[in-house]
């Protein structure tokens, strides 16, 4: 009699790893399929990569609960000299249509090397942030994320609205105050629908076509912080956190691009 | 706790929808249903295993089969409601969790929401059968959501018109690709384009549906539960058809605006009704006072959240933190909440300061 329910579990796991709508049993265990085969090379070539936390880490949410805005958050764990920075930190969702996410360019005046962003997650997928040190090096941290349906999922909430603001950019402070010659922490909102080219109208069996930010440019005085080139897995009305050291008194800036050929840009004055 | 916190409000409910439908009989309607049968051989004899393997397959592919019937409560004279169970919609349920039913006039019937998948459309419309032999004449849905338009097909025929908000048809456009997928793989349902109905009447600002001596005004929202929200006031029994814009006991779910639901809130809390008809919870509902509990569930989360964003407190913190205190207050709070915290933020975030 005790045997019985075993078997009977057995069954319904065999029944799940049979059904073709369960999806295939093995997509939702971590897999490292598609980097073996193809992305390591596209992104990284023949060179070594040191695996770990020692350079960078990755935080994202091991469930997300909105595929299509999924936080994550890139922490460096050295801080940006002359001498030894991170130069590039670029962003790998393995199993997205587009598995490139976003490269981000930071230099010295950058102060850290954090990036903070919103992202889709189409299916389950190990999502990884490799970061180039100035030395040639290559660091990889990974965090495996099960969400499904980022990049098709219909544009919710508003999308009228989200048009009319379109373009429209602020940057948000931590503190009232700049602190000269230490990293200050900010972050740009960028109002745009960042529409991926995945969302069909199943009706007019039509696309609605790619709209997204494809160029994210931060100054401040006219010296580059940040530049990002961006794709369509960032999420829509894009959010980047990120670090710049001033030197004093200044002008921060974004422009950014869009695959249609928009451009915006916002300023703003800060004193310490 | 929390739970039998929870079922003790269902029984208020459900004495409270009794009281609002003013000594209605119940003379209804409820078919017997013989529900999905239970593997036999569960009980005793060891079937061979293939044999075994194969019945559960054909069951893994038809859980539902022979479940054809619905049962509707009167909450008013000729207001007919079916009450939806606070799941998440899975392979069980097939997605049929929300309340949906009809209105009746003398000439024509106004069917509410068609239900969580194509079979309980059938199933919808077998049981106003059983009621009634007046036409049905509108099929109205009240938004985009699943659970209240996949039984859209069932109606389709001669002299059936359906109606919607005027952005519904593009919201179905734009979602039905998506919901397909989810159908399948969530609800083990197959849909194809042809499920999704397209209205033919288009409401945009207010709509009145004569049903013969009863009519019937439709007012379409701007963005609050979704960007297609549509409400039905039903003047001869002053009953207010709201489905999701309220919830009741069943976490308010989020995919419009949050600002945009509470001014929608505060306007038709004016709305001298009788009754409410949320689009989970009971079948029936005091009016306004039965919405205080989503009010604030609603206005606390957009309090916290805007202290959250002024402080400088990111979306992952925000979901971690924001309008726990609320938890014990609902079902589907886990599911749901994280969820609609984010959602808000977003929204939040771009407030003017």
């Amino acid at each position: 009699m005790h045997r019985r329910p075993l078997v009977f579990s057995s069954l319904l796991l065999a029944i799940a790893l049979l059904s073709p709508s369960l999806g295939s049993g093995a997509s939702d265990m971590p897999d490292e399929t598609a980097w073996v085969n193809g992305l390591r090379a596209k992104f990284i070539g023949e060179k070594a990569i040191e695996e770990g936390n020692d350079v960078i880490e990755l935080s994202a949410p091991y469930r997300a609960e909105d595929p299509a805005l999924v936080p994550l958050q890139i922490t460096s764990r050295i801080p940006q000299t002359p001498e030894r920075f991170i130069r590039k930190i670029t962003l790998v969702i393995d199993n997205n249509p587009v598995p490139f996410g976003a490269s981000f360019e930071f230099t010295p005046d950058s102060g850290k090397a954090d990036i903070a962003m919103r992202v889709r997650v189409n299916s389950y997928s190990y999502v990884r942030a490799i970061a180039e040190t100035n030395d040639g090096k290559v660091h990889m941290a990974k965090a495996f994320v099960k969400a499904s349906g980022g990049c098709s999922a219909p544009i919710g909430g508003d999308l009228e609205a989200a048009m009319a603001r379109l373009g429209k950019m602020k940057f948000k402070m931590d503190g009232e105050r700049l602190t000269p010659q230490q990293p200050n922490l900010t972050q740009l909102l960028i109002s745009h629908p960042n529409i991926t080219g995945l969302q069909m109208n199943q009706i007019s069996r039509m696309v609605q076509p790619a709209h997204y930010v494809e160029e994210v440019k931060v100054s401040f005085n006219d010296r580059p912080v940040m530049t990002a080139q961006t794709d369509i897995a960032i999420s829509a009305d894009p959010n980047f956190r990120f670090y710049f050291v001033p030197q004093g008194q200044g002008e921060l800036k974004a422009e950014i691009r869009d695959n249609l050929g928009g451009r915006y840009s916002t300023t703003q004055t800060l004193t310490p | 706790m929390a739970g039998i916190m929870f079922s003790d409000r269902v029984e208020r409910r459900a004495t409270h929808a009794s009281e609002l439908a003013g000594g209605i009989e119940h003379l209804l309607s409820r078919v017997h249903n013989p529900g999905p049968s239970t593997p036999t051989h569960r009980a005793t004899d060891p079937m061979p295993r293939p044999a075994l393997l194969a019945s559960l397959l054909l069951l893994a592919a038809s859980p539902c089969s022979g479940r054809t019937t619905i049962h509707l409560e009167p909450i008013a004279p000729g207001v007919f409601v079916h009450q939806g169970v606070h799941e998440l919609p899975d392979r069980h349920n097939q997605g049929e969790i929300a309340n949906i039913g009809f209105i009746e006039g003398q000439r024509c019937v106004a069917v509410i929401d068609s239900g969580g998948s194509p079979e309980q459309g059938r199933a919808l419309r077998e049981g106003i059968r059983a009621l009634t032999r007046t036409p049905i004449c509108y099929v109205i849905n009240t938004h985009v959501h699943p659970d209240h338009i996949y039984g859209n097909r069932a109606f389709r025929e001669p002299g059936v018109r359906f109606v919607g908000h005027h952005k519904l048809a593009a919201a179905m456009a734009a979602r039905a690709a998506f919901y397909i997928d989810k159908a399948s793989r969530d609800l083990d349902v197959a849909l194809t384009a042809e499920d999704f109905v397209l209205p033919d009447i288009e409401v945009n600002g207010e709509l009145e549906l004569d049903l013969g001596e009863r009519r019937l005004t439709l007012v379409a929202h701007a963005t609050a539960h979704t960007d297609n929200d549509l409400t039905v006031y039903d003047e001869t029994t002053q009953t207010l058809w709201l489905a999701d814009l309220l919830f009741m006991d069943h976490l308010p779910v989020i995919d419009g605006s949050l600002n945009g639901w509470l001014k929608v809130l505060d306007r038709v809390r004016a709305i001298p009704a009788k009754r409410a008809v949320p689009g989970h919870g009971p079948v029936a509902a005091f009016w306004p006072a039965d919405a205080a509990p989503e009010i604030r569930y609603l206005s606390e989360l957009r309090t916290e959240l805007r202290a959250a964003i002024k402080q400088g407190r990111t979306i992952e913190q925000a979901v971690a933190s924001a309008g726990r205190s609320e938890r014990n207050r609902w079902a589907l709070f886990d599911e749901f909440h994280p969820r609609n915290v984010a959602t808000a933020y977003a929204e939040l975030e771009w407030e003017e300061d």
